[in-house]
């Protein structure tokens, strides 16, 4: 992206509100309801294994859980957010990429930080871990 | 009425005469003499008839150069105000020895500590650093404003909000007690009662809002409004060094916010993220405010390095020794800030592993910022130095950085971490670091920037007393901590039984007092060269034979900074254009499209004031009043379509030909 000259804007067009150039496209009606309809069966799903008690494990329902909702940020992004590998010259895409890198970075590393100060800092008799809420 | 104690607390929520602290000479005696002092300026205000030329020029103003000097003058501010506490801090540690208590008593003490901490990142650090990057940032890339010039305005009064939410706590009620990162379970509801880390929290909230959005704006100013032909790599590097430090605020400015949210959770609501019990971890706060407060640290440098970068080019007359090198030097550092942070709390027990990780990644990071210093020394080498002001700070940068860079690489060895961790040897190095590297590169750039400001340079001997006392004081009043460090002493003591050690703790007073004298240099600086504006006027726009855009327009520049877009075809642009005589366009201007100031976002501002101190005070009407009125103002502002004008063809080409003349009467 380095090479490519920028898309050189007057002042005309940068100063408006809302009228500057969006290069993302805007979505049609199909792309909106599909999008629609993905969400309410993507939210329903859950609902449905909560309420339905759908199986007896708990953490299968919280990752089932988990999975979908990812799936929903997913559908969200591209039906919604109108993003693509192509809009905004490609730095939508970006930003997204640093995004998901530094959320990676921020969630695994505080899991595993956690996870060795529980093991090192909690010193507990089996009884106390048995108790444990 | 006064009998009745429920309408009084529905009233005043917990705000009682009691949180006046009347009964604190120190406190009083600072209360009159800011009444004084803030009379005085309203009297000077009204007499000379300012207040509609300030609400119109400047509170409203969305021109990014005006709200680059209102955060510039916001920092100074509130540096005065984080200076007067480091001064009673290193006083009463100078005089609390054996029987001597010192004159502040634990619980004040605490508070200074805090408030200190708190206030030179977060209101003088922070709106500096981004003070410099809203003024100089579009200048530099051919701009006229930023992308959001209104957001641009309310960032500024979001942070201003914060500072004075900050200073209020300093009359109403308390600080915080807890030092500047408010560590749970100290600063849960059990052990942090009162108002003092309420005032923390929202204090820090507001300002983040503005300082996220400030981020959010920068970007997509550099990223959308480059002038053609400048690609990424022709781009000067104080911007570049900009891109990143606001890729940086707004990848972690949210971990702060949701940290700092979780906490307000356990405080108002009573949930227990952070408590001892039922499920609670406060080892999950520190690990998180970490996972922000690192990347804070490069938040802050990037910037300087830039303006290093740009000081040492020009003064020495030469290209930036290894621009591509700078450029991947600061995307490296950008993205190692992010698997540092661990750093801070070595000693919490993560074991051999984790430690060892973040030890090496943090050795790691030394160095692109190793190979930042070189360039500047290559570039510097065999270069024609000419030593001003701007120069000088940056050469004591390099000295002082490199010694604090080293220290820094001790502290980052896990095993030596433990023996150096919280002690007295911490604060000597980041003050290293954060004194001299990003104090001394916003000094540099107040120097460098300041004639394109105001159309005047400052006194070179005032300046260059302020760089003398800047540089020994600190050295006087820092190395004795490293010292005392390795000795063993801990940070936050207000009270010390050894009196072997105070002779140590006299000569960092004695450092202190040094500074003092360098921050009133700098103040009479300013206020000579006012004085003398007309000798020290800059009539050609490049005092300094500058190489990148900014110079190419006057000083101070026009309202609408370029009347044409220039076009870029080299990384020193406005040095490549002089040399390939480049004359300045005489006619066929066209008219200009601005946007229209508003004074929306110093409301919105306000009434974060208000909200923020009725949540501190748990006044819940007020915060009720509050919030429905800042959505009310919020959406009325988005009716507002009346945004833009044009500052017309005979305007621009008025302005245009007072420069030719200007320009011709210099040759």
């Amino acid at each position: 992206m380095t090479a490519e000259a920028p898309a050189h804007e007057d002042a005309r067009n940068t100063h408006h509100g809302h009228s500057n150039g969006h290069e993302a496209g805007h979505g049609t009606f199909k792309s909106y309801m599909t999008g629609f309809i993905l969400s309410i069966i993507l939210t329903a799903i859950p609902f449905w294994l909560v309420m339905g008690e759908v199986f007896d494990s708990k953490i299968l329902t919280a990752a089932l859980i988990m999975v979908f909702g990812a799936i929903q940020i997913v559908v969200h992004m591209i039906y919604f957010l109108h993003m693509n590998t192509r809009s905004e010259g490609g730095w939508t895409m970006m930003a997204l990429i640093f995004t998901l890198v530094i959320v990676f970075i921020a969630l695994a590393g505080s899991l595993w930080v956690m996870h060795h100060l529980n093991a090192n800092m909690m010193p507990m008799s089996p009884e106390m871990m048995k108790n444990m809420p | 009425m006064f009998s009745n104690p429920d309408l009084l607390k529905f009233i005043f929520g917990r705000l009682t005469l009691e949180a006046i602290p009347y009964h604190e000479p120190i406190l009083i005696v600072t209360f009159i003499g800011v009444m004084l002092g803030g009379l005085a300026l309203l009297g000077v205000i009204t007499y000379f008839k300012f207040w509609g030329p300030l609400w119109r020029d400047w509170i409203t103003s969305v021109d990014h150069k005006k709200i680059g000097i209102m955060y510039i003058i916001l920092a100074i501010i509130m540096l005065l105000r984080g200076f007067s506490d480091a001064v009673l801090m290193r006083a009463q540690q100078a005089l609390a020895f054996g029987e001597n208590e010192g004159f502040l008593p634990p619980h004040h003490y605490d508070q200074i500590f805090t408030a200190h901490g708190v206030i030179m990142i977060f209101f003088v650090a922070m709106p500096f650093v981004t003070g410099f990057m809203n003024f100089v940032v579009p200048l530099q890339i051919g701009a006229r404003d930023v992308s959001f010039p209104f957001l641009n305005n309310f960032s500024f009064w979001m942070t201003t909000a914060g500072a004075i939410i900050i200073m209020l706590s300093l009359f109403i009620g308390e600080f915080a007690r807890t030092g500047w990162l408010a560590y749970p379970p100290l600063s849960g509801a059990a052990y942090s009662p009162g108002v003092g880390v309420d005032y923390y929290l929202w204090g820090l909230q507001v300002a983040g809002v503005g300082t996220t959005l400030s981020g959010i704006n920068l970007i997509a100013t550099i990223v959308k409004m480059r002038a053609p032909g400048m690609t990424f790599m022709k781009m000067p590097i104080f911007t570049w060094t900009s891109l990143c430090t606001n890729v940086l605020i707004v990848a972690t400015f949210p971990i702060l916010t949701a940290t700092l949210a979780l906490l307000s959770l356990d405080r108002y609501v009573g949930t227990n993220f952070f408590t001892n019990d039922l499920g609670g971890n406060p080892m999950m706060y520190i690990n998180l405010i970490w996972i922000w407060g690192h990347p804070e640290v490069y938040i802050l440098v990037l910037p300087a390095f830039g303006i290093f970068s740009e000081v040492v080019a020009t003064f020495c007359g030469k290209r930036l020794f290894g621009y591509a090198s700078m450029v991947y030097a600061t995307c490296v550092i950008m993205i190692l800030s992010y698997l540092v942070w661990l750093h801070h709390f070595f000693t919490m027990g993560s074991g051999a592993s984790v430690n060892a990780f973040f030890g090496i990644t943090t050795m790691i990071i030394s160095i692109p910022t190793g190979a930042k210093i070189f360039n500047w020394l290559f570039t510097m080498y065999r270069g024609r130095i000419r030593y001003e002001v701007p120069m000088l700070w940056t050469v004591g940068f390099m000295v002082t950085f490199v010694i604090g860079g080293m220290t820094g690489v001790m502290l980052a060895v896990p095993p030596a971490d433990f023996v150096l961790h919280n002690s007295l040897f911490l604060i000597a190095h980041f003050h290293n670091v954060i004194i001299g590297g990003v104090l001394f590169g916003l000094l540099a750039g107040v120097n460098y920037w300041f004639p394109k400001a105001f159309g005047f340079k400052l006194d070179p001997f005032w300046g260059k007393m302020s760089f003398w006392f800047w540089l020994i004081g600190f050295y006087i009043a820092f190395m004795p901590l490293y010292v005392l460090g390795l000795m063993g002493v801990t940070r936050r003591l207000s009270h010390i039984e050894d009196p072997s050690l105070q002779i140590w703790f006299v000569t960092a007073a004695v450092g202190v007092a040094l500074i003092a004298c360098g921050i009133a240099s700098f103040i009479i600086q300013l206020v000579v060269s006012f004085r003398k504006r007309e000798e020290l006027r800059d009539v050609t726009g490049d005092p300094w034979n500058g190489r990148t855009l900014e110079w190419s327009t006057s000083s101070p520049p026009p309202d609408y900074n370029f009347a044409f877009t220039p076009v870029v075809h080299d990384h020193d642009s406005w040095y490549d254009m002089k040399n390939r005589g480049y004359g300045r366009p005489l006619q066929g201007f066209k008219p200009i499209h601005m946007p229209k100031n508003t004074g929306a976002g110093a409301i919105l501002s306000t009434l974060s004031v208000a909200l923020a101190f009725g949540l501190i005070w748990y006044i819940w009407w007020l915060v009720a009043v509050s919030f429905v009125a800042i959505l009310a103002v919020a959406i009325i502002h988005t009716f507002n379509y009346n945004r833009d004008f044009y500052i017309s063809a005979e305007d621009v080409s008025a302005e245009e030909t007072r420069r030719t003349e200007l320009l011709a009467r210099q040759v």
